[in-house]
């Protein structure tokens, strides 16, 4: 069970939504405009924000940048397929994960799920702490550093980060990291994993034009190192 | 086998609209070493008519200007002759001795040019001149002479110096009108180099008024041409502008002739076919508005609908029998609904030309399995796959799930199994390596009618079927899909029954990740 914030503008669908996630054990707490969401957020203290794009004020994408300021609440945004230009803005905006409505809520559950999911990349036998550069990762306490400065990550970058560099060296392609790092199904969009990575070269890189923990292999996915 | 054109993608549209005429480029080259063109046709009519007026003038000018020239000094000549003749007293029978004086006598008196004297009288042959007979003078004068009592004269060339030869017959008056012929018989002969030399004049005086006339009417053929050309020039690029899509192409329309006319015919065609274009082009694009904006706002009620259905299917058991079925009816619907309304917002994205391309370097195969794996179909003993390794293509994945799930699921709804997917490179017939996807079933094949429209939306095989378990957009979807690829699909029957779908994808070597 977790405690949902969903923001939607249409009463039909937020009440749908909420009936749904509700029967399936969560505690959904449900807002109509992106204003009222951010108000909710500090006496509600949700696991997790369902966010809706198009909202009337405030837009969804506002409310990711707003949040992301200063929190790595986990995201999932709720997209229209073919709105592709919002779903890149969204990401990019720090957003974890996206749905496209209308989904069922067996689907939002397991998205939901997915994004709460701890990492669980079978790192027994390894050291806790690994140090690769000036990067420490800490893969109990879950935290990465950099040169002794704590970064704050959000959960799907920390998550990529993690696999990635649980086997450095070794290609991903896009289509594996949704796989295993986004728990996607289906064939999803590799622009989430562009957009993720993206956000997570901005925080770890020194030059994000040159990456060294991150790199592309291009035509192949991404790899962490060789530094 | 029915292959569906591949329809051109906006993108490349602007870009031929931003070269301008460039792939015509060619035609126009050409034409501007086109032998017989407007331009010489024109000028060769022009030179032509200048070269015939001119030299028919010259010709005319010059027979009439040496006749006159020529026939004043015969004239004058023959008269003077006759008269000398006539004057001078004659002794017959004429003797030898004493006669050249006379003739000398006579030779003095040449008008308009000295002359030389000859007198033929039987055997007696005097002359003027040193020999006592000419060179020049002909039979058939010889014989003009004795038949005419007035003389005769002729023309003659004799190395290249033009001579006048004149004989003059003396004769009796033997009663007022009726004469006899003496016997004697006088020439004259003179040299005509000086009316030679003037009409020779006048030959290159015609010339070389022909010559620059010629020169002269080439300026207004070229004009000319010009004037007619540069119409048929503007004309033809408006066409050619017209054709590549600019409706708004219009040509300027200079003075009042023909060519105005015709450039003011194009205007007004124009202008109607970009009015009805317009037309059209609204109708179309409020018809696709319309189905755009019906499938959103179908959307947001059935993300409602959607989210409780599965509360509808849990309590369903807890209803009464009539009540369960009902809510079962109206959560399966209403799943179908959904999937219809996406087709449909799909759908209208390839209709206005917004669906985008997200491609991804992928392991064709895997993908395959994946899509096959994701709708529970990978163990399924009714389909048989071959899926040879290591074939990596650039391809959306979302796209290419959708086109390989849509192509099983219909072989398995209505072709019989066992479903076979085919998946194979190959070299095809522009040498370029495209990516072939078959998807044959051993069901009862495609009817032949239904084949032509086997892609089209809502296209119903059997009439008699009112609904189908799809959308009925699987197909047209599919086939947008694929074209969005640049690849194309193909729909047939195996030579031993059942429906075979055939995608072929052309394989590109760029690189996937950014």
């Amino acid at each position: 069970m977790s405690r949902v914030l969903l923001v939607e503008d249409d009463p039909f669908v937020r009440e749908g939504v909420q009936l749904g996630l509700r029967r399936r054990g969560h505690d959904v707490r449900a807002a109509g405009t992106g204003e009222d969401g951010l108000a909710a957020l500090a006496g509600f203290r949700p696991d997790l924000l369902l966010l809706d794009l198009m909202l009337p004020g405030m837009t969804g994408v506002q409310v990711c940048r707003r949040i992301r300021e200063h929190s790595q609440l986990p995201i999932i945004m709720l997209t229209a397929r073919g709105d592709d230009f919002d779903v890149v803005i969204g990401l990019e905006a720090g957003a974890d994960d996206y749905i496209v409505k209308p989904a069922r809520p067996e689907v939002i559950d397991a998205r939901i799920r997915a994004v709460l999911r701890r990492m669980d990349d079978g790192s027994t036998g390894r050291p806790a702490i690994e140090v690769y550069g000036d990067l420490t990762i800490d893969r109990i306490g879950l935290t990465v550093s950099k040169a002794g400065r704590p970064l704050t990550l959000a959960p799907s970058e920390l998550r990529l980060l993690l696999h990635l560099s649980a086997a450095p060296e070794q290609v991903f392609s896009r289509q594996q990291l949704l796989e295993n790092v986004w728990e996607h199904t289906f064939h999803a969009d590799g622009r989430l994993v562009d957009a993720c990575v993206a956000r997570l070269r901005g925080k770890i890189e020194d030059e994000v034009g040159d990456p060294r923990y991150v790199q592309t292999l291009r035509g192949f996915g991404y790899r962490f190192g060789p530094l | 086998m029915i292959t569906v054109p591949r329809p051109g993608r906006p993108r490349d549209e602007e870009n031929e609209r931003a070269d301008g005429a460039g792939p015509a480029a060619p035609t126009r080259r050409r034409s501007r070493v086109r032998a017989f063109g407007l331009r010489t046709r024109l000028l060769a009519a022009f030179l032509l008519v200048a070269a015939v007026s001119a030299g028919t003038t010259s010709a005319l000018t010059y027979r009439e200007a040496r006749n006159a020239l020529l026939k004043t000094a015969q004239d004058m000549a023959v008269s003077t002759f006759r008269d000398q003749v006539e004057r001078t007293g004659w002794r017959l029978p004429v003797e030898e001795e004493g006669i050249e004086e006379i003739l000398r006598d006579l030779a003095r008196t040449g008008k308009p040019r000295p002359w030389v004297v000859f007198a033929e009288y039987g055997s007696i042959r005097a002359s003027s001149g040193e020999n006592p007979v000419s060179s020049v003078i002909t039979p058939e004068l010889r014989r003009a002479a004795t038949a005419d009592r007035y003389g005769s004269f002729e023309r003659v060339v004799k190395d290249g110096v033009p001579y006048l030869t004149i004989g003059m017959p003396t004769v009796f008056k033997t009663g007022p009108d009726s004469t006899l012929p003496t016997g004697l018989v006088l020439y004259a002969v003179m040299r005509m180099t000086d009316e030679q030399i003037n009409v020779d004049a006048l030959l290159v005086a015609a010339r070389n008024g022909a010559l620059p006339g010629l020169a002269v009417a080439l300026v207004p053929a070229l004009l000319a041409a010009r004037s007619v050309l540069r119409p048929v020039r503007e004309l033809r690029r408006a066409a050619r502008s017209m054709g590549s899509g600019r409706l708004d192409t219009r040509i300027p329309v200079r003075g009042r002739d023909e060519l105005a006319d015709l450039a003011d015919t194009f205007n007004e065609s124009a202008g109607q076919l970009e009015r009805s274009v317009g037309e059209l082009r609204d109708a179309e694009a409020r018809a696709r508005r319309f189905a755009s904006d019906v499938s959103h706002e179908l959307r947001t009620p059935l993300a409602g609908m959607l989210a409780v259905t599965e509360v509808l299917d849990e309590d369903a058991d807890r209803l009464d029998p009539d009540t369960a079925q009902a809510v079962r009816l109206v959560s399966a619907e209403t799943g179908k609904l959904a999937v219809l309304v996406e087709d449909l917002m799909e759908i209208s994205r390839f209709d206005a030309r917004a669906a985008e391309l997200n491609a991804d370097e992928i392991d064709v195969a895997e993908a395959i399995r994946k899509t096959l794996q994701v709708r529970h179909w990978a163990g399924d003993d009714r389909i048989r796959t071959e899926l040879p390794p290591d074939i990596r293509a650039r391809l959306d994945p979302r796209r290419f799930d959708v086109v390989i799930a849509n192509l099983v699921g219909n072989a398995l709804r209505h072709g019989g199994a066992p479903v076979t997917v085919l998946l194979r490179t190959e070299a095809s017939s522009s040498g370029t390596l495209v990516l072939v996807v078959e998807v044959a079933d051993r069901g009862p094949g495609i009817p032949a009618a239904a084949l032509p429209h086997i892609f089209d939306r809502f296209y119903k095989a059997d009439a008699a079927r009112t609904r189908s378990p799809g959308s009925g957009l699987g197909l047209a979807i599919t086939l947008e899909n694929v074209n969005l690829h640049d690849g194309t699909i193909r729909a047939g029957n195996l030579p031993g029954g059942g429906a075979v779908f055939t995608v072929e994808i052309p394989l590109r070597a760029e690189e996937a990740v950014r």
